[in-house]
């Protein structure tokens, strides 16, 4: 008897486990990219697809005045600076991180998160600096840490500036991290039940209080941001952050939940330009 | 059953409400209906919903309806305390946070908000 209701429960999982398989076979993050931009230009056909960049900017002109005003002189160069003496200080053994990134490590941002084949898991950007600083004896960055990796990515991620947006997800373990992703971002959790999508889908566009909140779509091409001119945030940082607001506890940075989670939501920006960085309030 | 689900439920609620004025007679200060209401750690019905009737309800968002004449919306007031404690139930969809189910207002505090709203 017991041992029925147990194959009955075994059968009855596989077959939503194939279902759900079936339905996320259809779903690739082209089709969803394209389902969330129609459903954006549906509901806000003012708004160019080219301005989702500017995320919340973009729905209200006044601020993105202001924006384009902070811009002309910003307030955190000397962090892109600082950044940019991180990336020519060559390491203990004389070679530097250009000599151990791709292409020198320019025009390379908007292909990460990446998913690499021989480790079986998503790779940041951030990571690949730490294995450039591994393989060449150094001890690697707290992904965490603003001062360092913060600044350095920063900059390096300028070296990428005008990159269209290129997350490619190619293999079967691929999907699966990126739906793992998705699945993250369509999740509702935490004591005050949101999903990510409830802000950054269901609710783009309108106000939360006086703030408006920004739509999915283009929101992973300019990180790390600059609040209120010279606070940096990495893009996983501002995903701890929403974890907090919704009364969540957040993922670890790099661990495999987020990881995933900004390899489905760069995929959702494929095909914006990059830029590096921006102010933002 | 469900009339002896109510009435446990009542007393239950009794014997809060007079724990809770027991309790208010030491404590300095109790919040009332729209503090809480208010009060961005609690009810932070502001962030969503705007009230049209009550002049320092500044800076509301937009993602709920305003909340204006709600004893005509909800001429049965359990059916608006039912709402504020899982939106959930009604459209599975809502976005606005279960303060009950997911005790993010005690039973007491949900009580005082619906009598505020109701009044909106």
């Amino acid at each position: 008897m017991k041992q029925q209701i147990i194959m009955k429960l075994l059968t009855g999982m596989a077959g939503l486990g194939m279902a759900l398989g079936v339905a996320t076979a259809h779903a690739s993050p082209e089709q969803d990219k394209q389902d969330l931009i129609k459903y954006f230009s549906t509901k806000y056909p003012n708004v160019k697809h080219e301005d989702f960049v500017y995320g919340a900017l973009a729905f209200d002109p006044d601020s993105k005045a202001q924006y384009d005003a902070i811009m002309e002189f910003p307030p955190f160069d000397s962090q892109i600076d600082a950044g940019r003496k991180m990336w020519e200080t060559p390491f203990k053994n004389g070679k530097t991180y250009a000599d151990c990134l791709p292409n020198g490590g320019k025009m390379i941002a908007g292909n990460y998160p990446m998913f690499d084949e021989a480790k079986g898991k998503v790779v940041t950007l951030e990571d690949a600096v730490n294995d450039c600083r591994v393989a060449n004896g150094e001890a690697p960055f707290k992904l965490s840490d603003p001062k360092t990796i913060g600044v350095l990515s920063a900059y390096m991620r300028t070296l990428s500036d005008g990159m269209i947006m290129n997350v490619k997800v190619q293999s079967p373990k691929a999907m699966a991290a990126y739906d793992e992703g998705k699945r993250t971002f369509f999740r509702r959790t935490g004591q005050l039940n949101f999903a990510c999508a409830t802000c950054h889908v269901q609710n783009a566009g309108t106000r939360l209080r006086s703030e408006l909140l920004s739509p999915v779509v283009g929101q992973a091409v300019h990180w790390p941001v600059f609040r209120g001119g010279d606070k940096l945030v990495t893009l996983q940082d501002r995903y701890s952050g929403c974890f907090k607001m919704i009364r969540a506890v957040p993922p670890a940075q790099d661990s495999t939940v987020m990881n995933d989670l900004e390899y489905f939501h760069s995929a959702m920006s494929n095909g914006l330009p990059m830029k590096a960085s921006v102010f933002r309030k | 059953m469900r009339k002896l689900h109510q009435l446990i439920t009542t007393c239950a609620l009794g014997a809060i409400t007079l724990t809770g004025s027991a309790l208010a007679a030491d404590a300095a200060k109790e919040l009332t209906g729209k503090q809480i209401a208010f009060d961005r750690s609690k009810g932070n019905c502001l962030a969503c919903h705007a009230m049209p009737t009550v002049p320092d309800a500044e800076s509301a968002g937009l993602i709920g309806p305003p909340l204006i004449a709600m004893s005509a919306r909800y001429p049965d007031k359990a059916k608006l305390r039912a709402q504020i404690w899982d939106a959930t139930v009604a459209n599975p969809s809502s976005s606005m946070i279960p303060f009950g189910k997911n005790g993010v207002l005690t039973e007491a505090e949900i009580d005082k908000v619906t009598d505020f709203i109701y009044g909106l």
